[in-house]
């Protein structure tokens, strides 16, 4: 095989140690790279076929799985979660129209008290009037009574001073025409 | 390919790279022989192993980082599967993934300086193409018998124009094995070589700093060659058994 013998092995490489033309070329070298490329591939396939391609379609589908049932679980959850929040809508809406309720209620109720609390001071007010009615009415016929004596005090009075001679039913006679004019 | 010396003692070897060597002891290459391709195919293997196996080992439901990394690679080729071939192609998926894997541990590991990269070697990739072409043949033969011919009879086309089609489809589909191969190849040790002209230039000072983007530049585009090489790799692979599941156009 090795033709030239001065310290190196093949007809492919000089005496200097470096290459004849092209390396990949030499016959003399391609049974030995077949052979242990052979060897390396037959290898790599073995390892693969039998340990790492099985081992990662596991893990894969195992992880396919755990996404899956993680995915379902979420939706569970998120479907409960909008359940809660239904719930919670509706209590709030059921305290709402409680709350209206019983704020309409109040307010009736206020309204008939105030009702009731105003007509029964109107009653008092019409009450009250009328007793003004009636006091100024009685003050107003004292004070014609006392003007008429007034006036007839002072007629008999104002007759007197000016030296007449009047008697008292003369007089108030007078006065009375006088007034009713 | 090699730029020889020029002056004061600069030299390029950028092919160097790529050369097999005995680990262990100074014999010839022989089948067997424990070389740097062995150990760099043996240490994607051991990424695999630590990425898939000892990443996943806590089966955790919350993934740790290493765990949500493989999940990732796995729902990346697993979907890639089951959107270019097909739902019926799933049990071909531990394949596809062992090759996806295998070539983007390769060409990541590759990008480690003073490392050696497999998936730059034709002998390499050619096997991978070629395994991809004949397993899809077979299978495709398995699954549907001469019906599987009908690939390279396009129905669609005129009466006429088919036996033409045919000869150009037949053709086309004789060199898919060998542009998926060096599709791969080529890509990786390009860029590899060019990272190594680069890192040659930066030995002068005037262009040194130049040199030193070059690298960065390049080495930027080839973790991203990496990557996508892989998955241009696998997403073809998806497409050449798609052709086999189902032939008719």
């Amino acid at each position: 095989m090795a033709t030239e013998t001065t310290g190196t092995a093949s007809a492919c490489v000089g005496p200097d140690g470096s290459a004849i033309g092209m390396p990949q070329l030499c016959a003399d070298w391609m049974p030995n790279q077949i052979f242990w490329l052979l060897i390396a591939l037959i290898a790599i396939y073995f390892v693969l076929s039998r340990i790492a391609l099985p081992r990662i379609a596991t893990v894969l589908a195992e992880r396919q799985g755990t996404i899956t049932n993680d995915l379902a679980a979420a939706e569970d959850l998120k479907q409960k979660a909008l359940e809660a929040e239904d719930a919670y809508n509706k209590a709030l809406a059921d305290a709402r129209t409680e709350a209206q309720k019983i704020i309409a209620q109040n307010k009736a109720e206020m309204q008939a008290e105030l009702d009731k609390a105003i007509a029964k001071a109107d009653a008092e007010i019409a009450a009250k009037a009328a007793e003004s009615e009636k006091a100024i009415s009685d003050i107003r016929a004292t004070a014609v009574e006392s003007v008429e004596a007034v006036a007839k005090d002072t007629a008999g009075a104002i007759v007197a001073a000016l030296g007449g001679q009047a008697d008292d039913s003369t007089v108030a006679a007078a006065v009375d025409a006088q007034m009713k004019g | 390919m090699a730029t020889e010396a020029e002056g004061g003692g600069l030299v390029f070897h950028p092919m160097d790279q790529f050369i097999v060597k005995p680990l262990f002891g100074d014999g010839a290459v022989g089948m067997f022989t424990f070389t740097n391709v062995a150990l760099w195919l043996l240490l994607a293997v051991a990424c695999v192993v630590a990425l898939m196996v000892l990443g996943t080992s806590k089966r955790a439901t919350i993934p740790t980082r290493t765990q949500s990394v493989a999940e990732l690679a796995y729902g990346f080729i697993y979907k890639m599967v089951e959107d270019v071939t097909g739902k019926d192609a799933v049990k071909y998926f531990p394949y596809i993934f062992t090759l996806f894997m295998f070539i983007v541990f390769s060409n990541f590991l590759a990008l480690i300086p003073m490392s050696f990269s497999p998936t730059s070697h034709i002998a390499v990739t050619a096997i991978l193409g070629f395994g991809v072409f004949f397993a899809v043949t077979i299978l495709g033969f398995v699954k549907n018998g001469a019906g599987f011919l009908g690939l390279f009879w396009v129905s669609s086309a005129p009466l006429a124009l088919r036996p033409v089609l045919a000869i150009i489809e037949i053709i086309s589909y004789f060199v898919r094995p060998v542009s998926h191969s060096i599709r791969l190849a080529g890509n990786i040790m390009a860029g590899h070589a060019v990272l190594k002209v680069f890192a040659g230039f930066a030995a002068i000072t005037a262009v040194a700093p130049l040199a030193i983007f070059g690298i960065i530049g390049i080495y930027a585009l080839e973790v991203l060659v990496s990557f996508i090489q892989a998955y241009v790799f696998t997403i073809l692979t998806c497409v050449y058994l798609k052709d086999a599941l189902h032939p008719s156009h």
